[in-house]
């Protein structure tokens, strides 16, 4: 790309999501004025530009896969982009709503519409990666702003982005916070949870809750028999895994694992 | 591994501590000239932009330098040898930076810092037969080594050229090859694993398939070899149990290299550094972790 | 200069004394439940009375009826972070279009390091501040980075009166009293401070406080105490070497069993005084026209650490964790002439599984018997 004269195009593309990762996005302040005049952004309905069916080099998909359309928009984004990133957690795991995966989503339908048969809803919610290929992945509910210009430098660069899938506990000891699950025994999700966030929530003495989804080598187990140990109930375990990034295979076994107290599992 | 030995040796290392400013700092390059060798595969003629850096700047064969993209970091890559005021460097586009400096062109330019590493005993080897193994672009460090001994044919004894691929197509610079086997006692024997063609002047199979033609002396040689790992170990016992002495058998190993300097930790083989203590090892000394999974 | 005796009430002094003699001072505090160091000015910010409590997993301060000023073991930070930065911008690099030959113009961003004195240092830090000199300072390559905040650097090691659960440098020869290495080296007593210099900087301070000979007596009562600290630290290392008896322990099933409660997550290399590890990175200005170089603190226990043409050398906790362990006891003494292990027992506190590290040691090397935990 940093041959080629004519501009690289991008397109911010939405699904089933909050539009946070957008708003991130939109909120990044002068840089997105440095960043217009790098690339020509062809679609970003939530700023502005609409051209959902331009050929692009890089379209970034937040948002999750919840219905049939959903399904045939998503196979025509990449049939014209180049580079797919997905941005944050619903694009990239599914997201909160993927607890639906879990549930009988006919009647939680049937219970809450009047006139369900005017829904027309895939059972799931899944991840981009799970109906066309990504080619990067962008953690965090929402995406972090500084990680997001990296990676869009480094495609400039015509350098395929570099991932790290380190835990959090590196950063936060890298900024010299104390470690609340030590000092506190707060339930802090850091050691298994992907870094990018810069340890954010310890900083501030809040344990993490993982919005940036498993890193790489994460013991789930180990970190809630480790939150039983601190007096954590089974239920509340296991819900601190099924939460955010519950799709995510790392994440799931946290069902098998604490799955048989109280009845009920929502 | 590890010995007293290498404890008295890193004490002298120490008190030769290198001085020479920031040892962090790259030095600005331009790609004088690039060559496409295979696809994926391509040479650099590099020159430092400064003129005292270029004057200043010496390297050994089997030594490496860390080459530096733009914007995004730097890579451990060999150096194959030198041109007048430049050097070469050949690539193979594997990784994101590799894959990216594939795409750069003459008049581009990099940085590097170097050249890192203890090479190959080329000092200590005069007189011995000298044998080349090496395997797929494991060559490239090693083709230093065999110019250094071309060019001073007459400091050593036989020379053994022995070059492996899986495809013949594979093979880099064979008319270079062909030119070496033209030289006084000099043995060239190359191996492709996969062809179904039986090429002339090539064998069928693995290192093992050429060591039956080479000779040379067991007791008087210095091996030199390099290429994916099982093949180093494979061909390593195979010499050992031809009588090759262990500390006979150099190594060129290649490890993830991120300061050069034996700092950052990241190289590290038990006790060794392979950025400073290496990067090639006598089998003797690293035959303990390289056979062990996880070093 | 012999030993001299400090009364609690001029450790003021000390303070105002090494201000005016243009360092920064920095010296233990509470914060966010732990002891670390931080700016201060007045003794009456340092954590009097206050013990840690350190057990696996678990870090907890207690007030006492101590007037002690230095009655606590240490905190997450040793002087690591303070010496070798967590993250530390190396050089930065512009495009310069009227550069030699259109080159890469480089600028390098050694720092312009404050002079700075720490108040209350531990000599387990001490020694572990040893260590890395020789690393960062007596390697081959002298790191200038390293090198300048070093230089910079006046300590005031306190020797340890009283020790943590997790502390184990007696058997590692590091503490808890402290022999060379420092600029100061205090012993607190309830009467007051014995203080004396290891250096002609400490030598130069000394000079300028209210101090009067020590008797025998005080050195003795100091001596005495740290004898006793020792006796009480029932974690210890079998052996100071461990190379031989870990190597020979490769595939040993309890690297397994320890891979099953590690998290994997590296905080004990993070807190460990000696590990060294960092990875470099990249940070580009967005439009492309300039760069900075940065190495982060990076930890043997991630997947990037050993990575080689996309795959991990070491892709599993078990493999990670023998690295760690047989780098720290065996490699490190070939490397550097000793074990990597200064006993201050932080990867023992400070993992968040609570893995304790000496004791695992010990049970590869195949001593079963463990200390009440």
């Amino acid at each position: 790309m940093t041959t080629s004269t004519k501009k690289p195009r991008v397109s911010v593309h939405k699904f089933a999501s909050c539009s946070g990762c957008q708003l991130a996005f939109i909120n990044m302040g002068e840089n997105l004025i440095k960043l217009t005049e790098l690339v020509d952004i062809v679609h970003f309905a939530e700023a502005g530009p609409l051209g959902p069916d331009d050929e692009v080099d890089i379209s970034f998909i937040e948002g999750s896969i919840t219905t049939p359309h959903d399904v045939e928009r998503l196979e025509k984004i990449r049939e014209k982009s180049t580079f797919v990133i997905t941005v944050g957690a619903c694009a990239t795991s599914g997201g909160i709503q993927a607890l639906k995966n879990n549930a009988d989503s006919d009647v939680w339908m049937r219970s809450i519409y009047a006139k369900p048969e005017y829904i027309s809803s895939l059972s799931t919610s899944a991840a981009i990666k799970n109906h066309v290929k990504v080619d990067f992945e962008l953690w965090g509910c929402p995406v972090d702003v500084k990680q997001m210009l990296a990676v869009v430098r480094q495609l400039l660069y015509g350098v395929a982005p570099l991932d790290i899938n380190e835990k959090v506990c590196q950063e936060c000891k890298r900024k010299n916070t104390v470690c609340i699950m030590v000092t506190k025994g707060e339930p802090c999700m850091g050691p298994v949870t992907r870094t990018g966030c810069g340890a954010l929530c310890p900083s501030f003495g809040a344990p993490c809750y993982a919005c940036y989804g498993p890193a790489e080598n994460s013991n789930v187990k180990l970190l809630g028999e480790r939150f039983i140990g601190l007096g954590l109930d089974q239920n509340v375990v296991k819900r601190k895994f099924l939460s955010i990034h519950n799709a995510t295979p790392a994440f799931a076994e946290a069902k098998l694992l604490w799955s048989d107290t109280e009845g009920a599992q929502q | 591994m590890g010995s007293l030995v290498d404890l008295k040796k890193r004490t002298v290392c120490q008190a030769e501590t290198k001085m020479k400013g920031n040892p962090y700092i790259p030095m600005s390059a331009t790609i004088v000239e690039r060559i496409e060798e295979t696809p994926n595969i391509f040479t650099w003629k590099l020159k430092l932009d400064d003129e005292q850096q270029r004057k200043d700047y010496r390297f050994k064969c089997g030594q490496f330098n860390m080459v530096y993209l733009f914007g995004i970091g730097e890579v451990a890559i060999s150096i194959m040898g030198s041109e007048g005021d430049s050097f070469l460097h050949t690539i193979q586009a594997v990784g994101r930076v590799t894959n990216a400096m594939s795409k750069l062109q003459p008049g581009d330019h990099v940085a590097i810092r170097g050249p890192y590493g203890i090479g190959w005993p080329m000092m200590e080897s005069k007189s011995r037969d000298l044998v080349f193994i090496t395997g797929g672009l494991g060559c490239a460090p090693a083709v230093s080594a065999i110019r250094e001994a071309i060019k001073n044919r007459d400091e050593y004894g036989r020379l053994v050229i022995m070059q492996t691929v899986l495809h013949r197509h594979d093979m880099l610079w064979e008319p270079q090859y062909d030119e070496w086997r033209k030289v006084r006692s000099t043995q060239v024997l190359l191996a492709s694993d996969r062809d179904k063609t039986a090429w002339p002047n090539w064998k069928k199979g693995r290192v093992g398939a050429l060591f039956r033609e080479a000779k040379f002396d067991i007791n008087h040689c210095t091996v030199m070899c390099c290429g994916p790992h099982p093949m180093m170990t494979g061909t390593s016992r195979t010499l050992v149990d031809m009588g090759v002495k262990e500390d006979d058998i150099y190594l060129s190993l290649e490890r993830n290299m991120q300061c050069a300097l034996g700092h950052c930790g990241h190289c590290q083989m038990d006790e060794a550094f392979v950025c400073k203590d290496g990067p090639v090892f006598t089998y003797k000394r690293i035959k303990d972790v390289l056979e062990r999974r996880g070093f | 200069m012999a030993v001299q005796f400090l009364a609690p009430e001029s450790l003021q002094n000390l303070l105002t004394v090494l201000e005016a003699s243009g360092y920064q001072v920095m010296g233990p505090q509470l914060s966010e439940g732990a002891i670390v160091y931080d700016h201060i000015n007045d003794v009456a910010d340092l954590p009097r009375g206050i013990e840690t409590l350190q057990k696996p997993g678990s870090y907890k301060l207690q007030q006492t009826s101590s007037t002690r000023f230095f009655n606590w073991a240490n905190g997450p930070a040793a002087l690591k972070p303070l010496l070798y930065k967590a993250r530390q911008a190396l050089w930065s690099c512009e495009q310069v279009a009227q550069a030699v030959n259109g080159g890469f113009v480089f600028k390098d961003l050694v720092p312009q390091a404050v002079p700075t004195a720490v108040i209350g240092v531990r000599p387990c830090d001490i020694a572990a501040m040893l260590i890395q000199d020789e690393h960062f300072i007596q390697s081959e390559y002298c790191d200038p980075y390293y090198k300048a905040e070093r230089d910079a650097l006046f300590t005031v090691a306190v020797n340890c009166s009283s020790c943590a659960e997790t502390c184990f440098c007696a058997s590692t020869g590091d503490g808890p009293s402290l022999d060379d290495g420092y600029d100061l080296l205090m012993d607190e007593l309830d009467s007051g401070f014995l203080i004396r210099a290891g250096s002609t900087k400490g030598e130069q301070v000394l000079k300028k406080l209210p101090v009067t000979a020590a008797s025998e007596d005080l050195t003795a009562m100091a001596a005495e105490q740290s004898a006793h600290a020792a006796e009480k630290q029932k974690r210890y290392l079998l052996d100071e070497n461990m190379h031989a008896n870990l190597f020979s322990q490769l595939d040993n099933r309890r690297w397994h069993d320890i891979a099953e409660r590690c998290l994997s997550c590296g905080n004990c290399t993070s807190v460990c005084p000696t590990c060294f590890c960092h990875r470099e990175t990249e940070q580009a200005e967005l439009d492309g026209q300039s760069t900075r170089h940065f190495r982060e603190w990076s930890s043997c226990f991630n997947a990037d650490h050993s990575v080689m043409h996309g795959h991990s050398l070491r892709d599993s906790s078990e493999l990670r964790y023998r690295q760690w362990m047989l780098h720290k006891l065996g490699s490190w003494i070939y490397q550097y002439g000793r074990s990597g292990c200064v006993g201050c027992g932080r990867c023992i506190a400070w993992c968040p599984a609570g893995i304790d590290f000496p004791a695992e040691a010990n049970a590869i090397s195949g001593e079963v018997e463990l200390w009440e935990a």
